[in-house]
């Protein structure tokens, strides 16, 4: 096993004399899911607090009709702007998020005690107008039963006559949950991050070396080729995993200084996150280093391997995208499955919920199986004649 | 002591040796002259143990490079056609990496490496990252990298190529040290003067196949030519790919 160890070494060394490489290990790569994360939270914090305190410009066509109306509505913290002159155009472009219309019948049928109509205009498929609409319809719906209620009193009728049924929300939901949406996309960042800690090592060791015309000297060194991919392979892993546990680390640190509670939401990175995600993500590190290592070793220059490997770094939105759109309840056969299951592990944890712990080891067990096997086909590769002559 | 008996290999629907025997004997200088494209890096390449022939055997002090190629490595110093160093190590540190998978301890290792430095007067660029060097000092750091375990036998593909006057001097001198240090010095080249100038026997090769292996004496003998250089073309049948 010493060669194995001397090439680990010297691949170590050569790649920390490498800023751009080291640069990606120790920060780029470790900083990504973190980064992600605290632009997320910030968007949402700051949307959310800006929604719930921040007047609400209603442009009001026709708020002549209803004086009693739009006092209501001043009162609730809605700041009632000049009608536009085509209301449906101005909310197409985006000029208003939502117009309220009072059309002229409105004081007659209200004088008669009949339904009046007010119209609500906005687009939904503009993103932000979603809370607006909700804020404007509550405050209507609200005026429409106090008003109700006032007239069935004066008619000496209870108002509760009209409320045969009344419901009571009993949303089981937790913070951490309400937060899914947003961290379903978070694990894909950790792995990420795995993929550009190694990336750089394993084009270098392979395609790089090759065309630097290193490769055929190297081999003509008295040790079995396997061995000296071991090398290659376990200094690949070892820059993968750094990045893995610098970008768990700084995920919990950063985690923990997030105003996550101004949104209802409470993350859990206590000592049980760090150790699952990190028990998980070692052999996928592992794994991810011997397949870019097998897809550097195919190509045949390094810029060509720069393209296949990046291209590979599209592989884990896969299993992110199946969990987001279409939400699987886990099952176990689910944990065998790498990247899937490291993609639902630490989305569970976030999310504050229990992992099976069959599901980690199940998890572990798979993963190291698929690195073992990736790594086996790379030494086949390594075997044949082609792979050492760049010309 | 090196011997080929009968090698053959081919890519493809591509013969690139055909039926090559020769072998070079310690303590002399055997040239492998040829064209370019005539099979001489493809041959070295199967002797070295990168590639397995398709038939015939290479025997190295008497091993089988088929049946234990790592032992036949341990008794060969290569210096190949590819001669990439590390360029963010130093050129002592390329040295002593090869060194480390000799299995060569570290006292060892600097010895030798300062006896390498002193030969081929690397001394000012051996403690500089091998990047930015030139032809000649990337070639020197190559040859003290593949001689770093005092190998009985010296393959070298090559030598000259790209290097200057001086440098092709200085190499021609290191090889005959080499021969005198008792050692079997085994290198390829397609320029006739130099092969000329060192070598204790030649073999030419062409399209595959040995098409003469003497001594250059023999050589014009044997071809009634009046120099070397008649006598190669005459060999060869054509001067394509030949250098003076």
């Amino acid at each position: 096993m010493r060669p194995t160890l001397i090439v680990f070494l010297k691949e170590v060394r050569e790649n920390l004399r490498d800023r751009r490489a080291v640069i990606n290990t120790l920060f780029t790569g470790p900083l990504m899911a973190p980064l992600i994360f605290v632009l997320l939270v910030n968007t949402l914090v700051t949307r959310e607090l800006e929604r719930a305190e921040k007047p609400l410009p209603l442009p009001i066509v026709g708020a002549e009709y209803a004086p009693n109306l739009v006092a209501a509505l001043k009162q609730r913290n809605i700041e009632i702007k000049p009608a536009p002159a085509d209301p449906e155009r101005a909310v197409r472009e985006q000029d208003a998020d939502v117009v309220l219309r009072i059309t002229p019948e409105f004081p007659a049928s209200w004088k008669k005690g009949e339904p009046a109509q007010v119209e609500i205009v906005y687009d939904e498929s503009q993103r932000d107008t979603g809370s607006s609409v909700a804020r404007l319809r509550a405050i209507l719906e609200n005026e429409s039963e106090r008003a109700g209620a006032l007239r069935l009193l004066a008619r000496g009728l209870s108002p509760s006559t009209t409320r045969p049924i009344v419901i009571a929300d009993r949303d089981q939901s937790t913070p951490q949950s309400r937060s899914t949406s947003l961290f379903a996309m978070l694990p894909y960042f950790f792995i990420l991050g795995g993929f550009i800690g190694g990336m750089a090592l394993a084009i270098d060791t392979t395609a790089g070396e090759r065309e630097r015309q290193s490769l055929e000297p190297l081999l003509a060194n008295p040790v079995p080729r396997w061995q000296i991919l071991a090398g290659k392979l376990s200094a690949t892993t070892a820059f993968a995993i750094t990045t893995v546990l610098l970008g768990i680390l700084a995920f919990a640190v950063i985690g923990h200084l997030m105003p996550t509670e101004k949104i209802g939401m409470s993350l859990e990175i206590g000592v049980r996150f760090v150790a699952c995600t990190l028990f998980v993500m070692l052999p996928l590190a592992a794994l991810l280093a011997a397949i870019q290592t097998l897809v550097a070793a195919f190509a045949k220059s390094y810029r060509e391997a720069q393209t296949y490997v990046s291209l590979l770094t599209f592989l884990p939105v896969i299993p992110t995208l199946l969990l987001t759109v279409m939400p699987f309840k886990a099952q176990l056969w689910m944990y065998c499955v790498p990247l899937m299951s490291q993609q639902m592990i630490i989305t569970r944890l976030l999310r504050g919920e229990a992992v099976p712990d069959m599901g980690l080891v199940l998890a572990f067990i798979c993963t190291t199986l698929a690195a073992v096997l990736a790594a086996a086909v790379t030494a086949r590769i390594y075997r044949s004649e082609k792979l050492a002559i760049s010309a | 002591m090196i011997e080929i008996r009968d090698l053959h290999k081919s890519f493809g629907s591509v013969v690139a040796v055909d039926g090559v025997s020769f072998a070079a004997r310690d303590g002399e200088i055997t040239g492998l002259l040829g064209p370019n494209g005539a099979g001489k890096t493809t041959t070295l390449r199967c002797l070295y143990t990168l590639m397995a022939p398709d038939r015939g055997q290479v025997l190295v002090d008497g091993l089988d490079a088929a049946a234990d190629p790592v032992a036949v490595r341990r008794r060969l110093g290569v210096l190949p056609d590819a001669r990439g160093l590390y360029k963010r190590l130093t050129a002592r540190e390329n040295i002593a990496y090869f060194g480390r998978l000799h299995g060569l301890d570290e006292t060892t290792i600097r010895s030798r490496t300062d006896a390498a430095v002193a030969a081929l007067e690397m001394g000012d660029f051996a403690e500089r990252r091998t990047e930015g060097f030139s032809q000649g000092q990337r070639v020197k750091t190559a040859i003290a990298r593949a001689l770093i375990h005092d190998p009985k036998n010296v393959i070298l593909d090559e030598p000259t190529n790209g290097l200057d006057v001086m440098a092709t001097r200085a190499m021609r001198e290191f090889l005959k040290r080499l021969k005198a240090e008792g050692r079997c010095v085994l290198f390829s080249s397609h320029i006739m003067q130099e092969v000329a100038a060192l070598c204790d026997r030649i073999v030419v090769i062409a399209k595959g196949k040995v098409v003469a292996d003497e001594s250059p004496e023999a050589l014009r003998v044997q071809t009634g030519a009046a120099n070397l250089e008649d006598a190669f073309v005459a060999l060869i049948g054509s001067e394509e790919g030949l250098a003076a």
